[in-house]
């Protein structure tokens, strides 16, 4: 089960990578997202991968790591929150530059401001 | 407490000038003066106690946790300084005023000094080694500001760099030492510090603290080979130099030295460097001085040559020589000061500082000459001025030091020779200045001859009182001198301080006749000075300070170079750099571990796990595939999001779960808008070696991640869950611990997430302002958007779900503290709500009917969070403490309170507040620029 979760981490790391090396905003802003599934699940981890162990009081007898939830759980709002505001940056940078490209070259793909 | 006001005093008179120049010169004077003079007082006041060889101290704590506090003490060698700095000080401002030229901003320039009075006044009184280095700093930085006053000279801006990087750079080796010695000691109080020196000695680190330590002092007190940056500070205004070149910031590495001596002191190291590099510079500094022609250059030569000489003497190290040591930085600073005076006046008055074009001055300016000769000849070490008998007390102290083994007879010959060439130089200045005919050029000579005369009493009246006192002091040593010395000498050595007797006359000794000979032989050196001259002009002239500004100008070079190649504008390769460097990282942990499984194993595999992760892969590929068609992308992307939120549920995370839901729904809709206003298509411009190196970096690293990932799941791991649920109940009131740990444990850290939501919500509002839209009619294929804005469908189920989101939302919220739930998720299930109003009815519809300003909301919710732990210091607790309790209602039954409850509302509110404004705002654009009926 544990070398299945580090394949999954694994995979959603190089694609998320992959996508944050290419040169327009939108598939970096998709990689930001899959870079950030991975970060939180790798964080999330490791508190150990436990079934039917919620971090209740009084649900379960060996309940499981709580502190790495409370982590990831802030970490997935402020992802959140970078997410949007990455995509208003590049919306910005397309109104002010003309282009989507990462570099702000301008208007080399022929989809200029009208 | 008295204590405290000497340095505020100073503090306070840095903008005393400021304000009262436009009231004109002798105001501005006096009014600075005044702040000095009662500084200087309140030390005098503890005077009589410190003479008796108390340490008057005062701590008041700062920083415990960096082991620095605003520790300040005056004991026997405070004394010596704070009446040098604030009264030769006080006596140079006087000088100072009338200096000046009449255009030049007065109050700038006094500021500047006061400035650089208070910082020396620190280093001098500090009783922490840490605030000690934050004054010493800042003598660097206010000296840097005096050098380059005159900032439209490049020679001032030049000195100026050149003495702030310097001294600058030795101020960072001696933090360096500094922190050595903390580590060593356990303290950086001076106290701990001094009685620590065996501790510090015995440390492995102590020959690297001794050669950061000494590196911190050569630099600033101008030892060889750091000497080169006192000439050509000579670029500053005479004040500057007759201050801080003479009395006060070149002391300060011989007065560290002399402060750190009981703790790095007495070893063959300590010794050895101090005494020879002391010797070297003496020797060396003298030599050009005698060959300078520049008035202010010799005395900066022979400055750089006396501080070796107090070098030399504390390396030496006996308990004589030691005092000394602090006998000379008073003597040097009362004569050196008063030449430097001179100096200023001789080029105010003729207008030149060359030696060679000025001559014969005596009958013109008798009583310039008068004061160039007393204070000359203290410098020269005449009798019966006080150089002569700081002098003596070196040839006697070298006669009897053991430091180089056999070898040790050549530090008293070596001393002998540069006092000849001290005596030389003094002669010259006196001699060529006053009473020898300028040696001119032709024509030079065909001008008309100088018509000067001696300054105004108030520009004199400085200089001649402190050479009148080089001569008092060499009369009348043991009254005007020993007391001070006795207690300077106290502080610096403790019980092993001598008696001191100070006397011109020891009777016919050895000393004795070793300045005869240096007098001898300085009168037959100077008369050989032109001749020596012609010898040295054969060497290659090497000018330190073309050498210094090639170094910086190579070293911007570099940089210059390797910025270029590290920052070309371009993102990706930003972006592939810093991967590479993680990768390599992450890599060079993984060669650490001995095999990849830890002890702990695998569990067992299922159905279920198979699909899950089979899905997630599935998407996490498919949206890096599809990457140029968005809205599959975007899709895969969804996919991936929710098989995460699955994941949790399988883990036992129902409020990631719940959150990581509630975040994926308000983010698809944030990237579906965003699709909106982007491309759709991107044109295929990537070259296919560009798209392997992206492959192979982004496969290389998730392996390494998934590595380490595994790695770390297959061993057993240290937690410090247990008192996360121990305490939950009994401390945070509250079953579920995650909730209690967001709001209650860690809630500072939550305060920081809120804020950084908030502000991200309030960067989009501005980023939206102004803005250019591109707004295609249609989609890719030419097919125009559906008319039907509003889909009466979704309108209806909308306005029913409504009511029922907030109820499910309020429910999430109040069970939160005790099952999954809580502000986070509650805040995300009504901002999910809302937007879907928004949806099915348009902004302008929805705005009419919620007219709520999400800013805010948003705002207001951190408030309330803030409010909450900033109550906690109503009651006497820390912030953020949380209370709680249990209430009896009639109807209700028994139930629960607590603070941290208030704080989770402030959470739910910025939760709501942000995730609004952001979407709101972005919709709203859409709306406003929609293509009007006709374009379709």
């Amino acid at each position: 089960m544990e070398a299945l979760f580090a394949l999954v981490v694994g995979v959603l790391t190089a694609s998320g990578i992959y996508l944050l090396l290419r040169g327009r905003t939108f598939p970096v802003i998709v990689g930001l997202a899959l870079l950030g599934y991975a970060v939180n699940l790798f964080l999330f981890s490791t508190g150990g991968l436990n079934t039917h162990a919620a971090a209740v009081i009084g649900e379960s007898i060996t309940p499981t790591d709580p502190l790495p939830q409370a982590l990831v759980l802030t970490a997935i709002v402020i992802g959140f929150s970078m997410t949007a505001f990455v995509v208003i940056l590049a919306i910005r940078a397309r109104s002010d530059l003309g282009s989507d490209h990462v570099d702000g070259q301008q208007g080399e793909d022929g989809d200029a401001p009208r | 407490m008295s204590l405290l006001w000497i340095p505020l005093l100073t503090i306070a008179s840095i903008f005393v000038p400021v304000m009262t120049s436009r009231h004109g010169r002798k105001a501005c004077v006096t009014a600075t003066l005044i702040a000095p003079l009662l500084a200087l007082g309140l030390v005098l006041l503890h005077a009589p106690a410190v003479l008796g060889g108390d340490v008057v101290s005062l701590r008041i704590p700062w920083m415990p946790l960096l082991g620095l506090d605003l520790a300040l003490r005056i004991d026997g060698l405070t004394l010596l300084f704070s009446l040098l700095i604030l009264g030769i000080g006080s006596l140079i401002l006087l000088y100072a005023g009338f200096y000046l030229s009449a255009e030049e901003d007065d109050g700038r320039f006094l500021a500047y000094m006061m400035l650089f009075m208070t910082a020396m006044l620190g280093i001098a009184m500090a009783d922490n080694l840490i605030l000690l280095w934050l004054f010493w700093e800042l003598t660097s930085i206010s000296s840097f500001l005096l050098i380059g006053f005159w900032g439209h000279r490049s020679d001032a801006r030049r000195g100026a760099r050149m003495a702030l990087t310097v001294t600058g750079a030795g101020g960072l080796a001696l933090l360096a030492g500094i922190l050595l010695i903390g580590q060593a000691v356990g303290s950086f109080a001076m106290g701990d510090v001094l009685a620590a020196g065996d501790l510090i000695r015995a440390s492995e680190h102590y020959p690297l603290i001794v050669a950061l330590v000494l590196l911190g002092a050569f630099t600033k007190s101008a030892q060889f080979p750091f000497h080169f940056w006192l000439p050509h500070a000579m670029a500053a205004p005479t004040p500057v130099s007759a201050f801080l070149h003479s009395a006060t910031m070149v002391k300060a590495g011989v007065l560290l030295m002399a402060r750190l001596n009981p703790a790095l002191g007495d070893t063959a190291l300590w010794a050895v460097s101090l005494s020879l590099v002391g010797l070297a510079t003496m020797l060396y500094a003298a030599w050009f001085a005698l060959l300078e022609r520049d008035l202010k250059g010799i005395l900066a030569f022979s400055t750089v040559s006396h501080l070796g000489l107090i070098t030399l003497l504390l390396g030496l190290g006996s308990p004589l020589a030691i005092v000394a040591a602090i006998f000379h930085i008073l003597n040097h600073a009362t004569f050196k000061a008063a030449l430097f005076m001179m100096v200023g006046i001789i080029d105010h008055e003729t207008g030149t500082r060359d030696i060679d074009r000025l001559g014969a001055l005596w009958s013109m300016m008798p009583l310039t000459g008068t004061m160039t000769i007393l204070a000359g000849s203290a410098m020269a070490g005449f009798p019966p001025f006080n150089g002569f008998l700081s002098k003596e007390l070196l040839f006697e102290q070298s006669l009897i030091n053991n430091l180089l083994g056999a070898l040790s007879i050549v530090i008293p010959l070596l001393v002998v020779v540069a006092a000849m060439l001290s005596v030389a130089y003094s002669l010259r200045l006196i001699w060529s200045l006053f009473f020898a005919e300028p040696k001119l050029t032709r024509e030079q000579k065909a001008l008309p001859p100088m018509k000067v005369h001696d300054p105004s009493r108030g520009m004199l009246a400085p200089g001649l009182f402190l050479a009148a006192m080089s001569l008092l002091v060499g009369l009348f040593p043991m009254t005007l001198a020993a007391p001070l010395l006795h207690a300077a000498s106290l502080a610096v050595q403790g019980e092993t301080t001598p008696v001191v007797s100070l006397a011109l006359w020891h009777g016919l000794n050895l000393p004795l006749l070793m300045s005869v000979a240096a007098v001898a032989g300085g009168v037959l050196v100077l008369r050989q000075q032109r001749r020596l001259a012609s010898i040295a002009a054969l060497f290659p002239e090497r000018n330190a300070g073309l050498i210094f500004e090639a170094l910086v100008q190579r070293l911007i070079k570099v940089t210059l170079w390797l910025t270029l190649r590290l920052e070309n504008g371009s993102l990706q390769r930003y972006q592939a750099l810093l991967i590479l460097s993680a990768l390599a990282m992450a890599a060079i942990g993984l060669t650490q571990l001995e095999s990849l499984t830890g002890e702990r194993g695998q569990q067992p595999l299922d159905g279920m796990l198979f699909l899950g992760a089979g899905l997630m892969v599935f998407g996490a590929i498919g949206s890096a595939l599809s990457h140029r068609w968005r809205l599959v992308s975007l899709l895969m992307l969804s996919v991936t999001g929710l098989s995460v939120s699955l994941t949790f549920v399988r883990f036992s995370a129902p409020d990631l779960a719940l959150t990581q839901l509630s975040v994926e729904v308000a983010s698809m809709i944030l990237m579906i808008l965003a699709l909106f206003f982007l491309p759709q298509r991107p044109p295929l411009l990537v070259s296919g070696r560009r798209i392997l190196r992206d492959l192979i970096l982004a496969t290389s690293l998730g392996l390494v991640v998934a590595m380490l990932n595994y790695a770390l799941l297959t061993r057993e791991t240290l937690t410090i869950a247990d008192y996360f649920l121990r305490e939950s109940v009994p401390g945070g009131g509250g079953t579920n611990v995650v909730n209690v740990i967001l709001v209650d444990f860690r809630g500072f850290d939550t305060l920081g997430e809120i804020t950084v939501l908030t502000l991200a919500g309030l960067a989009t509002f501005k980023l939206l302002n102004r803005l250019r839209l591109f707004m295609p009619s249609g989609n890719i294929e030419g097919i125009r958007w559906s008319r039907h804005r509003h889909p009466l469908i979704l309108s209806v189920v909308a306005q029913i779900l409504l009511p029922l989101a907030l109820l499910v939302s309020v429910y999430i919220f109040l069970r939160g503290h005790n099952q999954p739930g809580g502000g986070f998720i509650a805040g995300l299930i009504t901002a999910t709500a809302l937007i879907l109003q928004y949806m099915a009815r348009g902004h302008d519809w929805t705005r009419e009917r919620l007219p709520i300003s999400y800013p805010i909301v948003a705002v207001s919710g951190l408030a309330v969070a803030l409010a909450t732990g900033l109550g906690s210091w109503l009651f006497g607790y820390p912030f953020l403490t949380s209370a709680f309790g249990h209430f009896h209602l009639p109807v209700v039954g028994e139930f629960e309170l607590a603070t941290a409850m208030l704080f989770d509302v402030g959470v739910y509110l910025a939760v709501v507040g942000a995730v609004l404004m952001i979407l709101i705002n972005l919709g709203r654009v859409t709306t406003v620029n929609r293509p009007t009926l006709e374009e379709r």
